[in-house]
């Protein structure tokens, strides 16, 4: 039921945006997405990252000197319609004077597919999605979630190159975003499509992408693997707005990293090193005399199947770390803490 | 159940003296014109000969008026929704500023209206003896009426990720204009519909400056047989109107309330 879909390569060539009044919303950026890769541009509000999705879209056009190719060709000047891609928008843009089925079905009549065939492919869908009980109803008959799989059925039923998807779980609930994120990972990897995902939300973006493009003020700031990214950040904006990270200040001496709260065994610190970044989950605690840093505890909050600590080391910030530890803690009562040297990074 | 308090039945008291402060003179008035002499009253008895000399002499002024209303509506239609379409499809200082000259036409006194139209063409012959001059004046008129009803049903939808979202599945300009834009402001189009015909019909300000002998407007011959003939005979023409008005508003009317 899933045949018909046709992956593409993308191409990004120099893909710039100025708007009217002389803002940058995008600095020139290049990129090769793979057949069948699901990429999502990440970052926070005004980052560039949803201008890139409407110039692959074809919504917007990149300025001068800017080309988009899709498996070689170039569509630069092709505007939407002529593109032949489905896209799934943050409000779903559904329309209120079509029922579902007239939605799903509305890119085939368009594209003017024969009756039969078309009622075929919207049945398909609606199946698909597990929608047919919704078939005729009217948009706004509908909750947050229904709406998402109908969009979702509407831009996949044209069978087509590439899925783009505007911060679609934006709107919905955290227990439905988190059914709904695992439902379009596994509908991805079945349509084998490839896909274009912008969304601020971090852990969405780790669950789904192939590969992450963290975005930052019109700019690229990494590109990988969510693990790479997340465990190699190559910038400060992106160790701190993927996950949680701890920054304690000092300096390299005789394979340790030396802070004011006490020295972590750091044999490959980069000489001249001043600042050192780690995870909470690198943190352990430690009671006994061997323990790399101390400090006191400022909060501690009880998450059921752990416990999140923040502790002062007399940094700016507090360190973060979490325990499973089966016991109360108290506040200000002195922590010891441990630090894996496979976690520690300098940026 | 609560009893109603002598507060209730004050304010019933005073709606349904307003209601027959405002229906009695249109039912009088409508009595008048099927009375025989209504000098003498009622008891003259009861005819049709007033209702059949109006129908004689002013059937065309009845006809006209719903040319020109339905001429009127027409012409909004393909004037109207386009400009609103394009107001708000870019919303602009610039676009704001012609929002507020199309309402110019309402604010400045009909007459005024009338005097520049006939000061303009009025030299062109064939034009000004014709009823489409009285169309235009009509369509001045009401075009702000339509062209803000739809715009603010434009307004209220999400027209431009509406239509991103049709062009997106393949849909070119004309078939998002068709198979989105207008369904979706169709009740802004009823609603505007509605207030054009209902002005054009009534019409009376402007109409009198630009009709001739030749072009009278309903309202016109109205005020004609007023002031000339027997108070009976005006009277039947207002029974007329009545009549023919009606049904189309109420149409009209339902119609909006079922699409919404």
């Amino acid at each position: 039921m899933t045949e018909g879909f046709k992956p593409i390569a993308i191409t990004l060539e120099n893909c710039g945006k100025t708007f009217a009044d002389g803002t940058r919303a995008l600095h020139p950026l290049t990129l090769e997405i793979a057949a069948s890769e699901t990429i999502v541009f990440l970052g926070p509000s005004g980052c560039g990252k949803t201008t890139t999705l409407r110039i692959i879209a074809g919504l917007e056009t990149p300025d001068p000197g800017g080309r988009v190719l899709f498996d070689g060709e170039d569509v630069t000047a092709l505007p939407i319609e002529r593109r032949r891609v489905g896209m799934v928008f943050q409000s779903y843009a559904l329309f209120p004077n079509m029922s579902v089925a007239e939605n799903v079905g509305y890119g085939l009549r368009v594209r003017r597919v024969a009756g039969a065939e078309a009622a075929g492919r919207v049945a398909e869908m609606l199946a698909m999605m597990r929608i047919e009980a919704l078939a005729d109803r009217r948009i706004d008959q509908l909750s947050g979630g229904q709406r998402q799989r109908v969009a979702l059925a509407r831009a996949l039923a044209v069978r087509p190159r590439v899925l783009l998807m505007d911060e679609p779980l934006t709107a919905l609930d955290a227990k439905l975003r988190d059914a709904l994120r695992l439902e379009i990972d596994e509908l991805l990897r079945r349509l084998g499509i490839t896909a274009i995902y912008v969304t601020h939300d971090q852990a969405e973006a780790m669950a789904l992408g192939d590969r992450i493009v963290v975005m930052d003020h019109g700019r690229v700031a990494q590109v990988g693997k969510p693990r790479d990214i997340y465990q190699r950040p190559s910038t400060r904006f992106v160790a701190d707005f993927i996950g949680t990270m701890n920054r304690i200040n000092g300096t390299v001496r005789d394979g340790a990293f030396v802070t004011a709260a006490g020295a972590i065994p750091w044999r490959e610190a980069p000489p001249g090193a001043s600042e050192a970044l780690f995870r909470p989950e690198d943190v352990t605690l430690d009671d006994t005399a061997e323990a790399h840093l101390r400090g006191r505890l400022t909060a501690a909050f009880f998450l059921g199947d752990r416990t999140r600590l923040f502790i002062d080391v007399g940094m700016e910030k507090p360190l973060v770390t979490e325990t499973g530890a089966r016991r109360d803690f108290t506040h200000d009562e002195p922590i010891g803490l441990r630090i894996d040297p496979r976690g520690l990074m300098a940026l | 159940m609560k009893r109603r308090g002598a507060l209730f039945w004050l304010q019933l008291g005073f709606t349904l003296f307003v209601c027959a402060f405002l229906i009695v003179p249109v039912f009088l008035s409508m009595m008048a014109g099927l009375t025989v002499n209504y000098l003498t009253g009622i008891e003259s008895g009861l005819t049709l000969r007033w209702v059949g000399e109006v129908w004689s002499g002013y059937r065309d002024t009845i006809f006209l008026s719903m040319g020109i209303a339905l001429a009127c509506l027409a012409g909004t239609l393909v004037l109207g929704i386009p400009a609103a379409y394009a107001l708000a499809k870019r919303p602009t200082a610039m676009t704001r500023a012609i929002e507020e000259l199309l309402v110019m036409p309402v604010a400045v006194p009909g007459l005024a209206t009338a005097l520049a139209l006939i000061v303009t063409y009025g030299a062109a012959g064939g034009f000004r003896t014709s009823w489409t001059f009285i169309l235009t004046g009509h369509i001045l008129f009401t075009l702000p009426f339509m062209v803000r009803s739809v715009l603010a049903v434009l307004n209220a939808i999400d027209l431009n990720t509406l239509e991103e979202g049709a062009a997106s599945l393949g849909a070119g300009f004309t078939q998002r204009f068709f198979h989105v834009v207008l369904p979706n402001c169709r009740t802004g189009i009823l609603a505007g519909s509605l207030m054009v015909v209902t002005l054009s019909m009534g019409e009376f300000n402007m109409t009198w400056l630009l009709h001739t002998p030749l072009t009278k407007t309903l309202p016109v011959g109205l005020a004609d047989a007023y002031a000339s003939l027997r108070l009976e005979v005006g009277s039947a023409y207002t029974l007329i109107f009545f009549l023919m008005i009606m049904p189309l508003l109420l149409a009209l009317q339902a119609m909006t309330r079922h699409v919404r």
